[in-house]
This record gives C-alpha cells, sequence and structure tokens, in this order.
C-alpha cells in the first residue's frame, strides 16, 4: 500500500497562500484554525526560501505516542488521524509535534483548549464516523483519499511546488526536478519527520 | 548495549534540556550546490539559499516569518519535539516508577525491619494542643487538593497504561477530561493552602543547631537515641522547606502551561512540562514517606492532625524543646509534666 507523504519542493514556492486558502476552503476550517501555513525563511534576503508547511504525516508520530488518552494513530497509508471524541484538548500533541501542526479552537482560558483538529491528508477523520460522511465532514473536513483524489492544497498548487502521494511518486518526481535544474534545497521536513531524506 | 544506548539517549535529553541557553550565530551559511551534470550551465539560485540539514545544525529550530496574524506559527521546524516525546514516553516513566515504587518499598521495608515508632513511656492520657483548627484547616487544604492533583496529573501520564485498559477508550477519554479540569481548578486551593501553610509556619522553620544534633542521631529512628526537637524537627523542616520549593516549581510551570503562549513559545512550554512532571513525582515520593510518618509510621503523630492534641509522652518524646516552650509560655500547666510518668 502507498505511504502517504507532502514534499514541498521551497525552490518552486512563491509564497502565493493558495494552498492555505484551498485547505480552508475545502475543509471548512474554522475562524483561528491553521492546517497549513506558508513560512518564509530568510525573507528579503538573497537565497529567500518559502515553505508550504502542515502536519506532516511521521513516521513513528511523536503526536500519536504522547496523547495521554492515545486518540491519535496512522492508517495503513501512513495518514495520521486522530478522534475528536477521544481528545481531552491537553495540548500533548502540540509540544511533540515538529511541526506545530496541531491547532485548538481556544486558546488559554484554564486550559479548555478544545477538541485539536489539524491537517488530514484531506482523509476524513479517525473517529467512528462512517467514510465520506456529513458527520466525518463536519468534524473532520473533505475525505478525498476516499474518493480517489489527494489532497487539495496540493492539486490546487500553481507551480506544483507541493506534492501530496505515495512517497516513492513524488520524491521520484522531486528527485527529476533536482537533476534536471541542477540544484534542490532538499525535501524539507523529511529527515525530521521520516527519519529519512530524498537521495539525489 | 541497550544500557549504552539508554546513556546516550538520557544524555541526549539533558542536551535538549540544555539548549535554552544556546547562543543564535548572527549569519546562516551558504549552501554548496549539490553535483549536477549541468552545473557549469545553469544559474544556480540556491547558491546562497539555505536549507534544512544547515539550518538544524545552527539552530535548534527553524523560523522564518509568517503572512497570517498568528505569528507564533512562524516556526516551521522544531525537533526538539521527538526529544520531549522521548522524555515524555520513556525517561517520565522511569523516573516516576522508580521514584514512586522505590519510595514505598523503602517505606514497605522501614515497616518491618523498624516496626511502627512507639511512645517508649506510653500514653499520659494528656492531650497538648499541637496544632490550632486554622492550622488543621491549612494544612488538609493543601493536602486534600495535593492528593486530587496527584491522582489526575499520574492520570495524565500513567492513566493509558494503568486505567485505559481496564475502563475502555471511551470511559477513559471521559475520566482524563474531566481529571484535566479538576487538576487546572484544584491547583488554586493548593496554592492557596501552600501559602498559608507557609506564612503560618514558616517562622518555626528556620533551621537550628538542635536540627543538626537531631539529623546526626538518625531522627528519631536510632531507638538508643532520643534526640530533641523544636516545635518542628529537622525531618519535617525538610519537608516543609521541600514542599515550599517543589510547590512554587509545580506552580509556576503548571500556570505557563494552562496559560499556553502568554509568557512561553512551544519550547518553553516543553521545558515547563519536564519541570513540572519531574517534580511533582519526587513531591509525590516525599509525601507518601510523609503520609507514612504520619500515620502508620509513628504511634501518636497522627492526632496532631486529627484532633489537633498530641498525647503529653509523645510531645516530651519528639518535641521536648517545643514542649518545655510551650510550659515557659503558660500553655502547658507544669505541674502535667510531672504527673506524667518519667521518660
Amino acid at each position: 500500500m502507498a505511504r502517504m507523504k507532502f514534499l514541498c519542493d521551497a525552490d518552486r514556492c512563491i509564497e502565493c497562500n493558495a494552498c492555505v486558502t484551498a485547505c480552508k476552503n475545502e475543509n471548512q476550517v474554522p475562524w483561528g484554525i491553521n492546517r497549513r501555513r506558508v513560512v518564509t525563511i530568510n525573507d528579503g534576503k538573497p537565497g529567500e526560501r518559502s515553505v508550504s508547511m502542515a502536519c506532516m504525516h511521521c513516521t513513528d508520530a511523536p503526536c500519536a505516542a504522547v496523547c495521554p488518552v492515545t486518540c491519535i494513530a496512522p492508517t495503513p497509508e501512513g495518514v495520521v488521524l486522530h478522534s475528536k471524541d477521544l481528545c481531552i484538548g491537553c495540548g500533548y500533541c502540540f509540544y511533540a509535534c515538529p511541526f506545530g501542526a496541531p491547532q485548538y479552537p481556544q486558546r488559554g482560558n484554564f486550559g479548555s483548549r478544545g477538541k485539536m483538529d489539524k491537517c488530514t491528508f484531506c482523509a476524513g477523520g479517525g473517529g467512528t464516523e462512517v467514510p465520506g460522511s456529513i458527520d466525518e465532514y463536519r468534524k473532520y473536513g473533505a475525505n478525498r483519499l476516499l474518493e480517489g483524489k489527494l489532497p487539495l492544497c496540493a492539486e490546487m498548487c500553481s507551480t506544483k511546488s507541493l506534492l501530496a502521494g505515495d512517497s516513492e511518486i513524488i520524491a521520484q518526481i522531486y528527485k527529476e526536478r533536482v537533476l534536471t535544474r541542477g540544484y534542490g534545497t532538499g525535501a524539507w521536513g523529511w529527515q525530521t519527520a521520516y527519519r529519512a531524506d530524498v537521495t539525489i | 548495549m541497550f544500557t549504552s544506548w539508554v546513556i546516550i539517549r538520557a544524555l541526549a535529553a539533558l542536551a535538549f534540556l540544555g539548549v535554552v541557553a544556546t547562543a543564535i550565530p548572527a549569519n546562516a551559511q551558504t549552501q554548496t550546490p549539490p553535483a549536477s551534470t549541468h552545473q557549469s550551465t545553469v544559474i544556480d539560485p540556491d547558491a546562497r539559499a539555505v536549507n534544512e540539514h544547515t539550518l538544524l545544525r545552527e539552530f535548534p529550530r527553524i523560523q522564518g516569518t509568517i503572512l497570517i496574524p498568528a505569528q507564533r506559527e512562524a516556526v516551521l521546524i522544531q525537533p526538539d519535539g521527538r526529544i520531549w516525546d522521548y522524555f515524555h514516553e520513556v525517561l517520565l516513566r522511569w523516573i516516576g516508577v522508580v521514584a514512586i515504587f522505590g519510595m514505598l518499598a523503602v517505606l514497605a521495608a522501614g515497616y518491618f525491619l523498624l516496626g511502627r515508632m512507639r511512645i517508649a513511656a506510653g500514653r499520659s492520657g494528656i492531650p497538648v494542643l499541637r496544632f490550632t483548627s486554622f492550622e488543621r484547616f491549612c494544612h488538609w487544604l493543601t493536602a486534600t487538593s495535593f492528593v486530587v492533583l496527584a491522582l489526575t496529573g499520574l492520570n495524565i501520564t500513567f492513566g493509558k497504561v494503568a486505567l485505559r485498559p481496564l475502563i475502555g477508550p471511551d470511559a477513559f477519554s471521559l475520566v482524563a477530561q474531566y481529571a484535566k479540569y479538576i487538576h487546572n481548578y484544584t491547583s488554586f486551593a493548593f496554592v492557596i493552602g501552600l501559602v498559608l501553610i507557609v506564612a503560618m509556619w514558616i517562622k518555626d522553620n528556620i533551621p537550628r543547631k538542635i536540627d543538626i544534633t537531631w539529623l546526626r542521631e538518625g531522627g528519631g529512628f536510632i531507638r538508643s537515641k532520643h534526640p530533641t526537637a523544636g516545635r518542628f524537627n529537622a525531618g519535617e523542616k525538610l519537608v516543609f522547606w521541600f514542599a515550599l520549593g517543589a510547590g512554587a516549581a509545580v506552580a509556576v510551570s503548571g500556570y505557563l502551561l494552562i496559560f499556553p503562549f502568554y509568557l512561553t513559545n512551544i519550547f518553553g512550554m516543553q521545558i515547563a512540562q519536564v519541570v513540572h512532571s519531574i517534580i511533582a513525582l519526587l513531591f509525590i515520593a516525599v509525601i507518601l514517606a510523609h503520609i507514612y510518618i504520619g500515620t502508620l509510621g509513628m504511634e501518636g503523630a497522627f492526632e496532631a492532625m486529627g484532633s489537633g492534641s498530641v498525647d503529653l509522652n509523645w510531645a516530651k518524646e519528639h518535641h521536648g524543646a517545643w514542649l518545655k516552650e510551650e510550659v515557659a509560655k503558660g500553655r502547658v500547666a507544669a505541674e502535667q509534666l510531672s504527673v506524667a510518668p518519667a521518660e
């Protein structure tokens, strides 16, 4: 079975934030929740690079390991999903996440953060809802994977900087790009998320 | 082989605790372009671009700028998360198991080897007021809130191992959700109780010369010796100062976690959680010993915090200097001392 991953080719990202907008719209993400974001390194300086980042759906996901109620688990495709019915909003996943992916509807307020929300790789939720149902959609957002589609952020990317899909395929695409154009700043986050880089 | 691996991971975790002081270099190094057949012909826009490896070699986390108002989202990658994961899932569990079960083992050994410390001269039947009702209220306010905080706190770390398999995921999430709220709100009762205790008893807990003798003579655990003590003996003073220090540390770190991003970033919260959990576990171990000596370990000790009065002979044997002061102050009638059988 395919191992689903994201790969952001920072040499192509133009910081248009279309991925962010696509994600918010497709999943009806509540105000103040940032499932995906674009961070610019060395903004305004030579060698500036922008990286689109969301949950990387890590191998041995630290959020899943530290969750006190074990509500986070990977699917067979490696997509890390969680159950909002079991989540207690403690914030531990958010301390453990290397990518700042977990988000909470409330901040502060004596630790009542509300149910954690994060990128689902457009694969619905990890709860008991029927996949593709309206209940699942309301709680977690779209289940595009079920429909045979990839996450909308990557599908919408104007420069095809953001790649989503089978690990081997997107790594191959990136490898070919780097070899063809002769440069590449690497697959951002891969070392931390998957403990394996794309070798060119 | 396994041990050395554990040591290496432990050192890594310690290094993680130390990186807070890591100096941030002024310039990020430029990256050498990857080898390529086209290298001579293409203009390489990467010549001055940094990559993830270079940045992570120089900085503990990668940070940039972001267009959305949530500026905290500008942290792109913080690999510390995985070290915190290791701390929480491995190191903390060992610390907890060793501290709590270790203390229980020590106390059980103490009970079976030394037995209960009896009042050597037997009970005199004459009560001496040791703690006023207000003092007892402050103690029990702190004590009950401590027990509630300890149980709900242990649940968040050990509940998924100890309780979840027994009651199932849904019931456990419900319990954990309420435990979290109870933990957060009970903290205020604990802090109020601790502040009252400190204000009330700090003057009686200043270390004195008599404490050194008390400690040197084994704190009453050696039966042939009966070291005297003031209102509080050195053991009680140690518990007092530990409770003050540990209580302050868990309160500060706890409130930092209750109010995320008010004073700390994620790294600060990781450190706060490390401090909070380690000190809380040690606190629980120390309080287990405190509970043991106040109940099972020593005859006549519990009533000081129960009814407030202790037996005259208990006071003579354990807090002789304090009893003399009470007599001098006229709170205990001098003739009662002679009524009681001599030690």
